[in-house]
């Protein structure tokens, strides 16, 4: 009774630890086989189009709906202590901070992560990753790496374009809606942003960019046979990516902020 | 030569391979049949290196697989996949010439593309088709894109799973033809897994019934309809009744 009611609670347990010893393992795999040759750079290309270039709207829209929430928000939160004035640099900080890497993060994780996922699931489930490795080619190198660098060097210049499309459209709303001045606005929020306020959004980016492409890539690469295997590969990599982008951006705001 | 000694291979419970031993000469061409799920596509999977094996030993001209090196190792052989397994992303051509791409000795793109166009020819597909994306081909035209990439970089061996399911009985003769006509055009080895008995006699020079986990029968394809064997004349002749059962 006793043993089964602990082998019950602990087997749940093993297999978290298996799993995160598994993604481990393979993130390893993927950085070690960066530096050593062959280098597909055309895979490379490829991945940073679709990747960076292709998600440029998405993170533009949730970048510009967000700002000009974000100033909403401020302002009706600042009146209470007639505070109206601070809308253009906490919009500003709060985009370079936090909500532009985590909500581009999330949104590219929604993009990104579901179609790598489901493209290397259907490679396997159709035999094309047996067939890289019949023509000495290792799957890894050929379909992880590119993915990984294209969306870890992708994703900073995403929040970067993110930052300033949600500072505009803070500064939009701020002018249209609060009646602020124009000028004022962006010197308020030009005065009071730091540097590191932006670098350490940039840092998310790529740590969140790489967590993207390798939970997509693990995810299919370990996808089970069948459409229904691929499909639950494509969730798991979209919910994984999801919550590891989320949880590494509480550690890495309390590595970089806390005092 | 390929040699297999004892070869064995489980999943779970499911002891697939139970001791699988069976020699193919040099520059002939070995069938083996058997029914669906007795473990053909693992057994050719453990000989690629796709699947390690338990126990056992499959040598390669004498030489022990698990122990040569990998990239020399497989640029000995081309293989034709049971659905094609052409990659969606590039073009038939680059399909075709991907290992020739690839590697210490690569080719110029030009001359890759040239040597893939002419391979293309061979399985009777026009230049044309080159610049297309294996989505838009056909079933049988996407297997001789495949057979087309399986011989582009001439190897010595070549294997060929279910090479005609999923295709009329006219394709499907059309493919068998150019697999014999190519296997001995190249002088090379062939290995094909198939349980389609119109394949084996177009294919073959000998046979090996898998069943069982264990090399039921073998032996010249002439010799295959004489063979008293039960289970190879109930494989052969297509009937219901006899040792093997037909629902597994």
């Amino acid at each position: 009774m006793i043993e089964a009611t602990l082998g019950s609670l602990g087997r749940p347990v093993l297999q978290a630890v298996a799993a995160v010893g598994r993604v481990a393992l393979f993130a390893l795999q993927v950085v070690g086989h960066i530096l050593r040759p062959p280098f597909y750079l055309r895979e490379l290309g490829s991945s940073l189009v679709q990747i960076g270039w292709h998600s440029l709207p998405v993170v533009g829209l949730t970048a510009i709906f967000t700002g000009g929430a974000l100033a909403l928000q401020i302002y009706a939160g600042g009146s209470r202590f007639n505070a109206e004035s601070v809308v253009p640099s906490i919009v500003a900080i709060g985009m370079t901070r936090e909500l532009g890497p985590v909500l581009g993060g999330l949104m590219v994780a929604a993009r990104v992560a579901s179609s790598i996922a489901a493209e290397i699931g259907t490679m396997k489930v159709t035999e094309q990753i047996d067939a890289l490795v019949t023509l000495s080619t290792n799957p890894l190198k050929y379909l992880a790496v590119p993915r990984v660098v294209a969306a870890t060097l992708a994703m900073p210049v995403l929040v970067a374009v993110g930052d300033a499309i949600g500072i505009m459209g803070g500064w939009l709303v701020g002018i249209t809606r609060l009646d602020f001045n124009s000028a004022a606005y962006l010197k308020n929020t030009v005065d009071f942003l730091e540097v590191w306020d932006i670098g350490s959004g940039l840092v998310k980016g790529a740590v969140f960019g790489f967590i993207v492409a390798l939970m997509g890539c693990y995810h299919g690469m370990n996808s089970a046979r069948g459409a229904q295997g691929v499909g639950a590969a494509t969730k798991a990599a979209v919910v994984s990516a999801s919550v590891l982008i989320l949880a590494a951006n509480y550690i890495l705001t309390e590595a970089f902020f806390s005092s | 030569m390929i040699e297999l000694a004892q070869v064995q291979k489980r999943f779970g419970e499911n002891r697939v391979l139970q001791g699988v031993t069976l020699t193919i000469a040099s520059g002939t061409s070995m069938v083996i049949i058997g029914g669906s799920g007795t473990g053909k596509s693992v057994l050719l999977k453990c000989i690629l290196g796709l699947v390690r094996p338990d126990s056992g030993m499959i040598t390669l001209d004498g030489q022990d697989v698990t122990k040569t090196d990998r990239d020399a190792f497989l640029a000995r052989f081309g293989m034709l996949f049971q659905g094609g397994a052409l990659f969606d992303s590039l073009r038939v051509w680059e399909n075709v010439a991907f290992r020739l791409l690839r590697g210490p000795k690569a080719l110029p793109k030009a001359q890759a593309r040239e040597i893939a166009i002419e391979k293309l020819r061979r399985v009777g597909l026009k230049p044309a088709t080159a610049d297309l994306f294996p989505a838009e081909l056909s079933g049988g035209m996407q297997k001789r894109v495949g057979l087309a990439r399986a011989i582009a970089a001439e190897p010595e061996i070549i294997f060929f799973d279910e090479p005609t399911t999923g295709l009329d009985p006219i394709m499907a003769g059309v493919i068998n033809d150019l697999i014999r006509e190519i296997v001995v055009e190249m002088g090379a080895t062939a290995m094909t897994i198939t349980h389609d008995m119109s394949s084996v006699r177009a294919i073959a020079d000998n046979v090996a019934m898998l069943h069982g986990g264990v090399i039921r029968w073998t032996g010249p394809v002439g010799e295959m309809d004489a063979t008293p064997d039960p289970y190879v004349q109930q494989f052969i002749h297509g009937r219901a009744e006899g040792p093997i059962e037909a629902v597994r």
